[in-house]
């Protein structure tokens, strides 16, 4: 069915068709008095800063939201009323390895609210950790961090669904992708259609140029598999869901690692030759040089983590700061320009979505390449 | 009290916005001389803009 045929100016007629819908978010509140007694509550907030003050105003509620968002969360909600309590989603399994193995449901958490208690050992959640409490759940704080004890947590938390979800799609997408070819007599069918050229962009734009004609072949299952990982679940970040599973340092960090291991155990001689004794340099610059050399081994996995966690979480962080300014500006115009911007820019994490699956990829396949490199023999006559 | 982190921080954007700015703004000149380079043009300009991008995150996470 086609809703128009001309895209653009069908979407931007939705888009002010819907702006006035904005408006009927707002309590009947004046806004001139809402923004004062934001500004005055921010104030007093201030004074009291680290007395864990229940947030009251709009502003801090927002940041509370946003600082909730971001952390893995023990439970999938979807949504919660804050005034009657209620919680829409399902509880997770909760599997802690605390004199064996405590596995139970994270219902009995309440939402962080209660105490759980299983096997005769009572758990509290506090910031989407899981701390040892008696039964009374009190938590003994120093510096305002709780110093209980905290078991090993090994639990199935919402990250853990969302990558599980991706892992079993691109399972079944992919199978049905290479099942197709044999099927159809070399040509992808359904969904396949659509993945089969980036799968060749993959290969011919990121895989050869970047390692070589020669060897590109055993890196493309890890190519292929990083920059699909990545995009679904940076697409999967930007639905309603409320995942933020690429905006997690501890997931970058892996990937991160598994392109070091990669690079580390499947580079050649002349790789460690270029990092520890550099051909056609001086020899006291050798000794300067190998250290930095040897660094920049670690520094480079460490660049792709902090690349791929920070562009995503700044996304997520802009992107829900805007949306939070409509129930802040609680105006008509005021609203209706966040939700605007907050709709370009929902467009431009789509493309920062696409960006940061393929910078990881090239990056990766540059860092193999550079493990793969033949010795060039020009440059030892130089 | 975050006067001296959020100046910091400013700078870091200042910096990691003329880099990436010279990038992208060279990159249009290559591409305006080369059309046809424009591909490989690209893929050079996304990598340098990675990578000054990635020292631009490291220190705002530092600041």
């Amino acid at each position: 069915m086609v809703i128009s045929n001309k895209p653009l100016r069908f979407i931007v007629a939705t888009l002010v068709a819907c702006l006035p819908l904005m408006s009927f978010a707002n309590p009947e509140q004046d806004s001139v008095k809402v923004k004062t007694e934001v500004a005055h509550e921010v104030k007093t907030e201030e004074a009291h800063e680290g007395a864990h003050a229940e947030p009251t105003d709009v502003k801090s509620e927002i940041k509370e939201f946003i600082n909730h968002h971001l952390l893995d969360s023990h439970s999938f909600t979807l949504n919660a009323d804050k005034e009657t309590g209620s919680h829409n989603g399902f509880s997770l399994p909760i599997i802690l390895w605390d004199n064996g193995l405590q596995v139970f449901s994270s219902s009995k958490f309440h939402y962080g609210e209660e105490t759980a208690e299983h096997n005769g050992n009572f758990y509290v959640l506090h910031h989407e950790k899981i701390y040892k409490t008696e039964a009374d759940g009190a938590l003994t704080e120093e510096h305002g961090h709780p110093t209980n004890v905290k078991p090993l947590d090994l639990s199935i938390t919402k990250s853990v669904v969302g990558i599980l979800f991706v892992a079993i799609l691109m399972f079944f997408l992919f199978k049905g992708l290479a099942k197709s070819y044999t099927k159809n007599g070399g040509i992808a069918s359904g969904a396949g259609r659509i993945f089969e050229p980036i799968v060749l962009y993959v290969r011919d734009e990121i895989a050869i140029p970047n390692i070589g004609e020669k060897n590109y072949k055993k890196y493309m299952s890890y190519l292929l598999t990083i920059f699909f990982f990545i995009l679904f679940l940076n697409i999967l970040g930007l639905t309603p869901l409320g995942f933020n599973i690429t905006g997690n340092i501890a997931i970058t960090a892996s990937l991160a690692l598994l392109t070091y291991l990669i690079t580390t155990f499947s580079a050649n001689k002349n790789y460690w030759a270029h990092i520890f004794w550099m051909p056609g340099v001086p020899t006291p610059m050798k000794f300067i040089l190998a250290p930095i050399e040897l660094l920049g081994t670690i520094i480079k996995p460490f660049s792709l983590m902090i690349r791929l966690y920070a562009n995503i979480l700044a996304g997520h962080v802009v992107l829900m700061s805007i949306i939070g300014l409509m129930f802040i500006f609680k105006s008509w115009i005021g609203s209706s320009l966040s939700f605007g911007l907050a709709f370009v820019l929902m467009i431009l994490e789509i493309l920062v979505a696409f960006l940061q699956a393929y910078i990881f990829t090239m990056l990766s396949a540059l860092y193999f390449g550079a493990g793969n490199e033949e010795h060039h023999h020009e440059e030892a006559h130089h | 009290m975050q006067i001296p982190t959020i100046v910091g921080a400013g700078l870091i954007v200042i910096g990691a916005g003329l880099g990436i700015g010279r990038i992208g703004g060279s990159a249009m000149d290559a591409i305006a001389r080369q059309p046809e380079a424009s591909g490989k043009i690209q893929t050079a300009m996304l990598i340098a803009a990675a990578l000054i991008e990635g020292i631009g995150f490291a220190a705002l996470f530092a600041s």
